[in-house]
Parts: structure tokens; sequence; C-alpha cells
């Protein structure tokens, strides 16, 4: 049961004060635009299906309005569902009690938010500590807890500045801190990075993905950059007018798009870090030869091994090592810049 | 005039529902408001007893400590809540210049009032603020009748509280309240209610109770504007401590309604400038304590 994976289903969340009224008329296929003309109801998310892995970080990407702050929302109900469940180790949490909601809160579930959302009146320290004290925990302890993730995520010396003395990223750091020393199996990032510049996001980026090897938490992170998406997620769903329109590894988004929203969106995406070699090696013929290259490998890393080596050929071998099959680095350079079709993805 | 002879009467002279009814239907309000007091006059004394207790206290000490303290006290309080000089020493400036006017007493008694007021302003103004934020019910309900208490001539509610307390001090601090209160409601409310959204869902995020969201959150963001609204109560219960002279407030106020009745220039602006001197007082030393307190918002780089 414990497996921290969280499962939505059929989830639909309809705005407006007969929500309840107009799940049906949406079941039947009504979409956003008319369901807004006839009835002035808002279609906030519909038919949502997503089984979130514990101890993964599985990203939702969509456009602005496409539902994505609304669906965070559900898994620690700050958002009410019209209809539908939000599964974490078995119990729904749309029908917990007000207590039960709240202890929830406090102990299973973390957030950080797009605009950092601290309390301008504490300093970096008695934010980071908030989640503790309204836990009841006792200030001494809380502080020390508190001081080690402010080292953590690179804030030492700064305990006692108040936020509006940081900068942006410095801020999030504040807010990610928070967000760990509450202890939490989830942790829940609504574009938490967005409001960030590139340069400042990547490292943030990879703050989180240091964190993440250590912590296994199950981290549900927003965005709208397919690019930051590819770089977190072990798990993408993409939304579109509050509806998935594709879910899974970013590999196979990259590989095989769904439909053209989605080709538009992975048009510009560098396959040399998201395809990986067993994707598009063939089989063993004979002994194997060259590096080995361990499965899950991206080609852009492949490729720079290789050069690196003077070696033109490889073999892919699995996690026990055994060799899974044979790549050369003119099939590899092919692949990073020619899009893979869906053909090719089969055949291989 | 001519007009009305092609008019029926009815459209020429307002049809007014007619003397002898409207003077039964005063009489059965004002008698059944006199009945009111007759029966719950002692009842309404005694609740509002410590109020006199409270108002009496405060003056004695206020009025029988040693001059030189008070006015110690008085700068200290300033300067440690403005931080400021200047203000400091403007305060002492203009308590020595009363003193020396021979208003020193007088301006105490009033100190003591508006010092009372305020406090009785804050202890009703910021639950009810508090309350009003939290439903739009409350708010709906509650709006009009400030409006009325802000609109009505402060004079007209000298009536019922008169008859009902009387005169005296505490009639008058009532009447004081009943005017200088609204600033501090909806202020508080305002304040609650312009509280950042997305910091209120980090607060529930983390499951913070009621409580322990208007603790932490809500009332440490909506402090500078009940400040605001903490000056503004000030202000208001000094401009209505000369109204509540009529019904027996003592201090500055009935120096300024003798000098009315009898045509006292010079009295009459001298205790007019003691006024304005404390009235400037407590708005720069409140809005600087206000400022001070919002210290960790200014932005220092980023
Ligand atoms: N409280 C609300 N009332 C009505 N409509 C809402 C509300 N919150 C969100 N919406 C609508 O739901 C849709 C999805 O919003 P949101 O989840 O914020 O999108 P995203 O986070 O992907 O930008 C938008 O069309 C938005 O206008
Ligand atoms: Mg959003």
């Amino acid at each position: 049961m414990a497996s921290h994976a969280i499962e939505v289903k059929n989830l639909y969340k309809i705005f407006g004060p007969r929500g309840e009224d107009y799940v049906d008329v949406v079941k039947k296929g009504m979409g956003k635009a008319e369901l807004n003309e006839k009835h002035g109801h808002v279609l906030g998310l519909q038919d949502i299906n997503i089984l979130m892995p514990g101890g993964c970080i599985t990203v939702v990407m969509g456009l602005s309005g496409s539902g994505k702050s609304t669906l965070i929302r559900h898994i620690n109900r700050l958002i009410d569902p019209t209809a539908g469940e939000v599964l974490y180790d078995g119990t729904d949490v749309c029908k917990m009690n007000e207590n039960d909601l709240r202890q929830f809160r406090r102990h299973k579930t973390a957030m950080v938010f797009q605009k950092f959302a601290l309390l301008p009146h504490r300093t970096v320290l008695e934010n980071t500590i908030y989640g503790l004290e309204i836990q009841g925990i006792e200030r001494r302890e809380s502080e020390k807890r508190a001081l080690g993730w402010i080292e953590r995520v690179g804030l030492k010396g700064f305990e006692n500045h108040y936020p509006n003395q940081l900068s942006g990223g410095m801020q999030q750091r504040v807010g990610l801190a928070r967000a760990l020393t509450n202890d939490a199996d989830i942790l829940l990032m609504d574009e938490a990075y967005s409001a960030l510049d590139p340069l400042i996001r990547v490292d943030m980026q990879s703050v989180l993905l240091d964190l993440q090897k250590e912590l296994k938490k199950t981290v549900v992170f927003i965005t709208h950059d397919l690019d930051e998406a590819l770089r977190l997620g072990d798990k993408i769903a993409i939304l579109r007018d509050g509806r998935v329109v594709q879910q899974g590894t970013g590999q196979e988004i990259v590989l095989s798009p769904a439909d053209d929203y989605i080709t538009a969106f992975v048009k510009e995406v560098n396959r040399g870090r998201v395809v990986h070699v067993e994707t598009i090696m063939r089989p063993l013929s004979g002994n194997p030869e060259g590096l080995p290259l361990a499965a899950g490998t991206v080609l852009e890393t492949a490729a720079r091994t290789m050069t690196g080596a003077h070696i033109n050929t490889a073999h892919v071998v699995d996690a026990d090592g055994r060799p899974i099959g044979a790549i050369d680095l003119q099939t590899i350079i092919a692949a990073m810049v020619t899009p893979t079709s869906h053909t090719d993805r089969q055949a291989a | 005039m001519a007009i009305c002879s092609f008019l029926p009467e009815l459209l020429c002279k307002f049809p007014a529902i007619d003397d002898g009814t409207i003077r039964m239907a005063r009489k059965s309000v004002d008698d059944g408001f006199k009945g009111f007091v007759r029966s719950y006059g002692n009842a309404i004394d005694a609740v509002v007893q410590p109020l006199q207790w409270f108002l009496n206290y405060l003056e004695r000490v206020f009025v029988g400590s040693p001059w030189i303290f008070v006015l110690i006290i008085m700068v200290a309080v300033v300067y440690f809540g403005s931080r400021n000089v200047k203000i400091t020493i403007g305060t002492a400036l203009s308590m020595v210049a009363i003193g020396l006017v021979g208003l020193w007493n007088d301006t105490m008694i009033t100190l003591a009032m508006v010092t009372v007021c305020t406090l009785i302003s804050i202890v009703i103004g910021i639950p009810i603020g508090i309350l009003m934020a939290r439903s739009d019910r409350v708010q709906a309900f509650v709006n009009p009748a400030l409006d009325v208490m802000q609109t009505m001539p402060s004079f007209v509610y000298l009536i019922p509280v008169v008859m009902i307390f009387g005169i005296g001090k505490v009639p008058g601090l009532i009447a004081v309240v009943i005017y200088a209160v609204p600033p501090m409601i909806r202020l508080t409310n305002l304040g609650i209610r312009l509280v950042d959204k997305e910091v209120l869902e980090a607060a529930d995020a983390f499951g913070s109770s009621a409580w322990q969201k208007l603790k932490n959150v809500q009332m440490p963001l909506a402090l500078p504007t009940i400040m605001a609204g903490i000056n503004q109560t000030i202000m208001m219960s000094l401009a209505m401590v000369v109204v509540a002279s009529m019904i027996g407030v003592g201090g500055l106020g009935k120096n300024v309604l003798q000098a009315i009745a009898n045509q006292f220039f010079t009295v009459g602006f001298l205790n007019g400038f003691a006024l304005v001197g404390i009235a400037i007082i407590f708005d720069r030393t409140s809005q600087a304590f206000g400022r001070r307190l919002q210290k960790h918002s200014e932005v220092i780089h980023g």
C-alpha cells in the first residue's frame, strides 16, 4: 500500500456555482469554449487520469491556462474537485474531513510556489520553520532542522535576512528550504522556477535533482517549459485545455508526439539530451565491440564518450553488465540531428 | 402659486402625514425609549461602571503626577515609538508651551480621555474588522451601519447617549468611541482582505488552522493598514472630545466650548492650538512607529 504514489482518477473540475450539474455534459463531449459560452462555467480539468509514481519526479506541462495549477492544487486539496478522486497510499484526499486534511497537509505534503509566497515580515530562518511551527514542534528543534536545509539549498549566512533583501533565485531557495524542512513525502512545485532567470533556473534544477537522488520524494513539478520538463521529469504529462493529451517518459514524448500540438512543442528540443542509446541500438551480431555504454545513457553523452576515446563503435549493456545491443557513432549523430520517425522507433 | 390653481391640491402641497399622527408616533418612540432607559438604567450603569473607573484612574495618573514625570515619560514614549529626534524635540517643545500658557491640566484630562477612547476603539474595532473580513455577509451588514455612524452629525447621537447614560465623562466617552471606531473597523477589514492570496494559500498548504493563519499571516501583513486605522481613530477622537464636552467631558474641549459661549477669542485659539499640538504629536509618532514596523519590506537588492 505505502508506495507513496499519487493516483489521480477520473478527475473533473468545473469552476462556477453549479459545477456538478455540468459534469455529464462535459463527459458527453462539450468543450471548454462551449461550456463557458452556454452555461457560464469554466472547465478547469476533465477526465484526468495520471499515476504519479512514488519516489519519482512527475512533471505536468502545458501552456498558460491549461489547468496545471488547478491540477496540482487538487493533490493537497487547495481546490475541491467537482468529480473524481486523488488517491495517496490508498486514501482519497478528496474525502478527508477537515482535520484529516490538515494533518495530511502538515505531514505528507509541502509546496513551493511560483511567486515564492514567503512571509515578508519573517526572516529566512523564521520562514523556513513555518511548517514545523504550525505542527507545534519545539522552536529549538525546528531551528536545528531548518538550519540544515538552509545550508543545503545554499543560503548559509542569510538566516537573518528578510525575503525582500534577497534576489528572486535566493527567495525561491527559501521556498524550497521551507518545503524540505517539512520533511514530507510529497513535494508539490507549481512553476517553482518559472519566475527565475534562465541560468539561475538551471542551477535550481540541479539543486532539485541532487536532492532528489538522496531524498526520493514523490515530486510533482509544474512547468510550461519543455526543456525543464525533460531535464527533471521521470514522467511527463502534457495538459491542454484541462485534458491530458499525452503522458509518458520524456523520450516517449519526444520520439512519438501524440498530436500536432505536442509535435510543435518538441520540434526545438535537443534530442541528444533526451534519447537513450538503447532506443536506437541495433541487435547484437556476434561479439560486443568497442566501448560499453550503460543503457539509459543519452546520445549526447555517448557521442562525447566515444569521440573522446576515438572509437567509432560501442555496445550497450544492461544494468547487470550484459551486452544487449550495438551502436556506432554515425547512428548516434544521425539520430541527434534528424527527428526519429515513428516507424524507425518501432524497427529499433 | 399661479400654477397651483390649475393643479389638484395633492400634487402641489406635499401630502405630509398629518401633524397629529406624527406627534403620536414620535411620542410613542420617545416614551418607549425612555421607558427602556428607566427599566434598564441600573443594569446599563453597572455595565459601563468599569469604564468610569478606568477613565478616572487614568485621569488621576495623568493629572496627579508631577508634570516633569509626565513630560519625561511622554518624550520617552515618543522617542522609542518613532526613533525620530525631530518628532521628539517637537513634542517636548509643544508640551512646554502648553504648560506655559496654563493648559497643562486640561491637556492631561484630554489626553487621558483620548487614550481611553483609542484603546476601547481598538479593542472593539479589530475583532469586528476581523469578522467582517472573514464573511461577506457580515461585511454587507456592518458597512451600512458604519456609513450611518460616520455621516450622522455627531450632535445627533449625543441625544440617545445622554438619554441612556445622562451627562458625564462616560457618556462622552461612548459618544467619542461611536464616532472614532469606524475607521478602525474599516481599515482592519481592508487590511486583512488585501493580504496576498498566494501567501494565504501557502499558509493553507502547510496546514495552518484558521487561528494560525490569522495570527501568523493575516494580522502581521495587515498591520500597516491597521496602524493607519489607529492613527485615524486617534485623530477622530481628538476632534470628537470637543463636541463631547457639550455633555460633560472636561479638558481642552470644555474650554473651547466656554470660549465660544463667551466670545473669548484668545482662550479659544490657545485651547485650539493645544489640541492641534497633541494631534500632531499623536499623528507623527504613530506614523513613524508604523513605518518602523515595516522595516523588513525595504528592498535592499534584487
Ligand atoms: N477560481 C477560478 N474560477 C474560475 N476559473 C478559474 C479559477 N481558477 C482557474 N480558473 C480557470 O481554469 C483554467 C486553468 O487555470 P490554471 O490551472 O490556473 O492554469 P495554469 O496554471 O495552467 O496556467 C483557466 O482557464 C482559468 O481561467
Ligand atoms: Mg499556473
